[in-house]
């Protein structure tokens, strides 16, 4: 097989504008999964849910997708919240998380999918922005704005999250729940608390992230079971609660998922990424950044 | 009762249930029944390696998925009669449960269940991209016209087919459970160092339960291709059948054999009648509703209800 180097380079840069939407969608489950160890398998529903909020928005009003969800993150973080109370209730409080939980979050999975067929039906929906159409060329390199858009708020979001966890009070009081929730607790500070908080931030990144989802391609109720695989991916890949790991594990995936596009067809793409996570989980589990 | 007294008695049942049926004139009830055991069998297989053995499994749709594929592959290459695809339809899941079992070796609780998640997807991409059974267009598969045994009509020996599988799962898990073996599973649900320490051994155990669950899922998919005579990858790779094969053992109870029965025959029959009341969609709705609420409210399904109640009345 050749390999023109327009076409290596198209597939890289394609490549790396998905890998950093891949960044935003996964740095919540690094949150949720990798620093509060609450499995929520279903982030890919929220993300759905988050692409569904911005079409309607969109649909009525003609806002753009991307700042409607910014701005409408809030209720993304009350509804994060709110579970976080749930599962801190039923589960966690009884300690049998493990596997109650999942299935728990499994069903939340399958609520919102099925829902969301019930209003809205099966078809692929899409939004139509300003920038939709366009694509800057440089040389013989693509970059269509509908992935440079989401790419670049992306990349700000996840760097915001890590600089938030990092400088600030509450932040560091994430990564100590992650550390040892013990000792927090002997700080005199609530673990609890600062999960929910810390849970709430991680689906109100899915809801954002729902908004890249509509604008880069169309988007219906069962898309969400792809993007399972591809979160843990990124998520385990990086290295478990690493921020700037679940960046690099997503740029890597998202090169691995356009080189195999680009030469085997879009329809091995899903094999690379769940491929990619089991190959991390049975010879790497402590990911490319791991503690 | 003794485990030869058990099988005696659920074949003698079985049997009788095949029998009494054929004085049945409604075709519905055999294609409606068809489905609820088929949800028999992935619920009890589930539970031998989720509910014995304490690993989630969330891949039930491939292994279901590589017992109906198998039977599309020998259709179209040698067409052999019905318990030929049925039998190596259930090795090839069983051999697909023993990788599954080495899985373990590496990884535990949520890591397993995402691992087998994704095992599913990689599987359902090749499914997709593989031309000869189908790839992404699905697969006709003709139910022979004659049907032996005298019996009417070809979705009738299917569901005698299923009536007898469903018999042999119960009794496979009825066996495991009541053995040695099932002791073993039991302490490696509850902590495996403890009995990797004690002296039970452990991987040969784990390998034996995922292949089992493996092989009685894979053999509950057999005969789906000649069911709807149409199969294609998002029907055979659905992620009802991971869902329903979690929640049924969940809200039935995952303690022993009966738990999944209950929960499958409750849970199967309410999505019949949902199917055909109101809509599809609404009856996966009403799935995971009732997950969710059994396992917040109830965490030890029916028969854990059923459980408190008896000590109560013992009091």
């Amino acid at each position: 097989m050749e390999f023109p180097t327009a076409l290596v380079l198209n597939a890289i840069i394609a490549g790396l504008l998905l890998g950093g939407f891949y960044a935003a969608v996964s740095v919540g489950i690094s949150i949720s999964f990798g620093m509060l160890d609450v499995v929520n398998i279903a982030h890919p529903a929220f993300i759905i849910l988050g692409s569904y909020v911005a079409y309607i928005v969109n649909e009525r009003m003609g806002l753009d997708p991307i700042a409607v969800s910014v701005v409408l993150s809030p209720l993304f973080f009350v509804l994060g919240l709110l579970l976080y109370r749930i599962y801190y209730l039923c589960f966690e409080k009884r300690g049998q998380e493990s596997l109650r939980g999942l299935a728990f979050f499994f069903g939340i999975l399958f609520i919102t999918e099925v829902a969301l067929v019930l209003i809205f039906g099966v078809d692929y929906r899409m939004v139509q922005t300003a920038y939709s159409e366009t694509t800057w060329r440089l040389g013989p390199v693509d970059f269509p704005m509908r992935l440079v858009v989401p790419f670049l708020v992306s990349v700000t979001m996840v760097v915001g999250v890590q600089l938030f966890l990092t400088h600030t009070f509450f932040g560091r009081a994430v990564l100590a729940v992650a550390q040892d929730q013990l000792a927090l607790r002997l700080m005199g500070v609530n673990p609890t608390r600062v999960k929910g908080l810390a849970f709430a931030l991680s689906i109100a990144t899915a809801g954002v992230a729902g908004a890249f989802l509509i604008v880069i391609q169309p988007v219906q109720p069962a898309l969400g079971r792809e993007y399972i695989g591809l979160v843990f991916a990124v998520c385990v890949l990086g290295g478990m609660g690493s921020i700037w790991g679940t960046l690099l594990g997503a740029f890597v995936l998202g090169i691995a998922e356009s080189f195999t596009s680009t030469f085997f067809g879009p329809s091995w793409a899903p094999a690379v990424s769940f491929g990619l996570l089991l190959a991390a989980l049975a010879f790497k589990p402590s990911g490319l950044l791991g503690r | 009762m003794s485990n030869r007294t058990f099988a005696a008695a659920a074949f003698t049942i079985a049997l009788a249930i095949v029998v009494a049926s054929r004085f049945i004139p409604n075709d519905y009830f055999f294609s409606a029944a068809y489905t609820v055991l088929q949800f028999i069998i992935l619920a009890t297989a589930w539970n031998i390696l989720g509910g014995y053995t304490g690993y989630v499994n969330f891949g039930s749709a491939a292994f279901f998925a590589v017992g109906a594929y198998s039977t599309v592959f020998l259709y179209k290459a040698l067409h052999p009669p019905l318990p030929v695809m049925i039998l190596a339809g259930t090795l090839a899941a069983g051999v697909l449960g023993l990788a599954v079992g080495y899985l373990t070796l590496r990884m535990r609780g949520v890591f397993f269940a995402i691992a087998t998640l994704a095992l599913s997807v990689v599987l359902y991409t090749f499914v997709v991209n593989w031309d000869y059974v189908g790839g992404a267009r699905g697969a006709y598969i003709l139910q022979p016209r004659e049907v032996p045994f005298g019996l009417r009509r070809y979705i009738h020996l299917l569901y005698s087919a299923m009536v007898l599988m469903t018999a042999l799962a119960l009794v496979v898990a009825r066996a495991i459970e009541t053995s040695f073996i099932g002791r073993g599973l039991a302490a490696i649900r509850d902590d495996e160092l403890a009995a990797e320490c004690a002296g039970v051994p452990t991987l040969r155990l784990k390998l034996f339960s995922a292949t089992v669950s493996g092989a009685l899922m894979g053999m509950a998919g057999t005969t789906f291709p000649f069911y709807l005579s149409y199969v294609e990858p998002s029907a055979a790779f659905n992620l009802s059948y991971a869902v329903n094969s979690i929640a049924m053992p969940l809200i039935g109870g995952m303690m022993s054999w009966v738990g999944p029965l209950i929960g499958a025959v409750l849970l199967g029959t309410v999505q019949q009648v949902v199917q055909v009341t109101i809509s599809s969609a609404w009856n996966l709705l009403i799935v995971g509703v009732l997950l969710v609420l059994f396992v917040t409210l109830a965490p030890n399904g029916i028969m854990g209800w059923v459980d408190a109640w008896r000590r109560r009345r013992k009091r």
